[in-house]
């Protein structure tokens, strides 16, 4: 049996980069849900005006969250894996109403299970350049000259795609061993990982 | 002292208005005009500019003049080009050939929804023609400068007034009638101790001695008053601009710029830019504010195309609006400001009816008249918010025997453009709406007599319909059938006039908003005001899918764990 510590596995930085993107996007589909009409608060103007600042400090942050994973090489943590996949799976559709064990316990080298890290890869490799590629083709259309409801819709598009993933990130959240646990987490960095598993 | 003089080179076109106290804005640091780039220059002092010439000092102006056409003879023995240079302005033709269009238009050729048609009413309508004598289009001669008014324009005194009913001269005798006649110089107006008013001559010596620039008022006692009264035309064009606060107008406001209707207007060899019959929308020449080629008139002309500051995301996606919005679209939020409304119903078809065989009028509440004998009915508004639409300055007119379709609502006037024709901006309008009489049988709009105090014709002396019409159409090469409807009927008028502070122009919302300013135009994709209808479905779908999975697998979660911890 593996022995299990209780170590800081979420870097200061990565803890900063997790909760100010979460800050930025759910600005930004706020403000975003206004200017396109979903919702009717606050104002338009002061509505694009958040919208453009937080779309400006999450591209910094990005870029500055892609310099540190490779850096660190906690880009690493992110390449799929099919191994324990399909167990995950059939935990958060079955096992978890059993009080069954998670069957992936977070190591020092894997710290997200399998369909976490599947996850958020999508999210890095797809959502998010989608976001920010049309949010930027958006905002100079007009020295593009390309259409502007064809620009439109892959920014609402992406936005779409965004929501649902913060929508189902937030409630994976709650699924620890207390509906805190896993927020606890990313708050203070420390969880109990594996610690003499051999890298793979 | 220095940056007066700068920006002095720089405008040209206003080269003769004066720079003086420094109290208004503008004058304080170069960042403050950056942040309001919107404001171009230093702000005008709209006095009266040095001439080289005391006019009081030649003897030939000295009178006295037993005309006015004296008067005109006196000033073409100095300015002898000017009389030929005025009878080729449309101030004096009164028509244009619109090359776009290739229709002839102007006051002597089109229709509209006011009082309809110069023909057989000339005598009125010309108190407003840039002459005297023209009482009858075919008698007229249109090559006599002698004919030529300048007092109407280079009055500076003002109180040089057209009467009404007199082709273009003034009173040369005093006349008492029992209304007061607007406008009328409030000093040659003596109100009798029986309540009617005599109104007195102009001193034609005096005024010929005090000639100099156009000001606000010459422009006004004729542009403000179309349509038969204070802004009943234009809707941006009332006496409120005699003296309007910024708000009613930051341009000619006195606390504004204090500009006159001539420092846009800049004319050249007695002709000016500014045409609703062919609207100018930009000027592409200027690069730099106030470097405006004075033959073209847009608000580019010397604001720029990129007059917000370039340097702000806000400013520079205000910018990037200028090529599909005009400016006058978020700068003149309503129209009809200062307190005088405008009409916005003309119904000639009520027009006739007499209480106890005589004409009545009607007032609504502000002592409009909602009624005349002589009109018919009309409505009245003031704060208007504009209608809205592409335009590309193309304007067709339905001139008098274009074929139409008295089952819709005839166009008197169709303006061009389209959200996918080049050059088209979203342009702001004053949509007058009413009803005119047209030919029946063969479905085109006809002209009227309204006026003539003599003869049997004329409605508003005979209030017959028949007749009116029959007399307007012989004046015509168009046939009249001699049965006659009313067909309701609109026409654009471009609002341009009345640009309020910046401050108080359209925010984004105005517009991007489902209900929004733009809510009818179509054949753009305005973010905020259009979805995406499959889109949005699906998108919302299924965010509402995952928070009821969600839900779900909650509720799953707590049920079993009563039953895992009840084991």
């Amino acid at each position: 049996m593996s022995e299990m510590q209780y170590v800081t596995i979420f870097a200061r930085f990565e803890r900063f980069w997790h909760w100010m993107q979460a800050l930025l996007v759910l600005a930004l589909l706020f403000t975003g849900a206004r200017m396109h009409g979903i919702i009717e608060t606050p104002a338009w103007t002061l509505s694009f005006m958040l919208h453009l600042i937080a779309a400006g400090l999450i591209i910094l942050l990005w870029i500055f969250a892609i310099f540190w994973h490779f850096t660190t090489g906690a880009w690493k943590h992110y390449i799929p894996t099919f191994h324990n996949l399909i167990p995950v799976i059939r935990y958060y559709a079955y096992g978890i109403f059993k009080g069954e064990p998670h069957p992936a316990k977070p190591t020092l080298h894997r710290k997200h299970n399998p369909l976490q890290a599947l996850s958020y890869l999508v999210l890095k490799l797809v959502i998010n350049p989608a976001i920010w590629v049309t949010g930027i083709l958006y905002l100079t259309v007009n020295l593009t000259g390309l259409n502007l409801r064809s620009v439109a819709w892959a920014h609402v598009m992406a936005a779409y795609a965004m929501a649902l993933f913060v929508v189902v990130h937030v409630y994976m959240a709650t699924t620890g061993s207390t509906p805190v646990a896993y927020i606890k987490a990313m708050v203070t960095g420390k969880e109990w990982v594996v610690v003499d598993e051999p890298t793979k | 002292m220095l940056r007066p003089l700068l920006h002095a080179g720089l405008v040209l076109a206003l080269a003769t208005a004066a720079y003086g106290q420094s109290e208004a804005p503008g004058t304080g640091s170069a960042n403050e005009n950056v942040e309001t780039s919107a404001s171009v220059t230093e702000p005008l002092q709209s006095t009266i500019p040095k001439v080289t010439a005391d006019h009081a000092k030649f003897k030939k102006l000295q009178g006295p003049f037993a005309s006015a056409s004296d008067v005109t003879k006196a000033c073409l023995t100095c300015h002898n080009e000017a009389g030929k240079q005025v009878t080729q302005s449309i101030h004096w033709t009164w028509e244009t050939h619109n090359p776009t269009t290739g229709q002839t238009l102007g006051k002597k050729t089109v229709l509209n929804s006011f009082c309809g048609n110069l023909a057989t009413n000339e005598t009125r309508c010309t108190s407003c023609h840039a002459g005297y004598g023209w009482t009858e289009t075919k008698s007229f001669d249109f090559k006599d400068e002698t004919k030529v008014d300048c007092l109407a324009c280079h009055d500076t005194m003002g109180e040089y007034i057209k009467w009404p009913t007199d082709a273009g001269h003034p009173l040369y005798t005093p006349k008492n009638q029992s209304t007061r006649m607007e406008p009328y110089a409030e000093a040659l107006v003596v109100k009798e101790p029986d309540g009617t008013f005599t109104h007195l001559p102009p001193d034609l010596a005096k005024i010929a001695a005090n000639v100099g620039r156009p000001r606000r008022d010459n422009c006004g006692n004729c542009h403000f008053f179309g349509g038969g009264g204070d802004n009943v035309k234009h809707g941006d064009l009332s006496t409120a601009l005699l003296n309007p606060s910024p708000h009613v107008d930051v341009h000619m406001s006195p606390q504004g710029a204090n500009m006159v209707c001539v420092d846009c207007h800049v004319g050249d060899g007695h002709e000016w830019p500014g045409s609703r019959y062919q609207g100018t929308l930009f000027n592409t020449s200027p690069k730099r504010a106030g470097m405006r080629n004075t033959n073209v008139l847009a608000c580019n002309s010397c604001h720029t195309s990129e007059p917000h500051a370039k340097l702000s995301l806000r400013g520079a996606k205000l910018n990037d609006h200028t090529d599909r919005v005009a400016c006058q679209t978020c700068h003149i939020p309503e129209f009809a400001k200062g307190g005088v409304a405008t009409k916005t119903w003309w119904d000639w078809s009520t027009a006739g009816k007499l209480k106890e065989g005589k004409p009545y009028a009607e007032e609504d509440e502000k002592g409009r008249h909602t009624y005349l004998s002589i009109k018919g009915n009309f409505e009245w508004d003031e704060d208007v918010i504009p209608d809205y639409a592409f335009w590309n300055g193309r304007v067709d007119y339905t001139l008098l025997g274009d074929k139409i379709d008295p089952t819709g609502i005839v166009g008197i006037n169709q303006i061009g453009g389209g959200a996918d024709i080049p050059g088209s901006v979203i342009f702001p309008f004053k949509r007058m709406r009413g009803k005119q009489a047209y030919d029946a049988i063969n479905n085109y709009l006809i002209q009227s007599n309204v006026y003539g105090p003599e003869g049997d014709t004329a409605l508003w002396s005979n209030y017959n319909w028949d007749k009116a019409l029959a007399a307007g159409m012989a004046a015509s090469d168009v046939p009249y059938s001699g049965k006659y409807g009313f067909v309701e009927t609109e026409m654009w008028w471009p609002t341009t006039h009345m640009v309020a502070p910046a401050n108080e122009a359209l925010k984004c919302g105005s517009c991007h908003a489902k209900d929004g300013r733009l809510a009818k135009v179509a054949g753009v994709y305005i973010p905020g005001r259009d979805g995406f209808a499959m889109t949005d479905r699906v998108g919302l779908i299924l965010l509402s899918l995952a928070l009821v999975g969600i839900a779900v697998h909650t509720g799953l979660r707590i049920l079993t764990r009563r039953n895992n911890k009840g084991e």
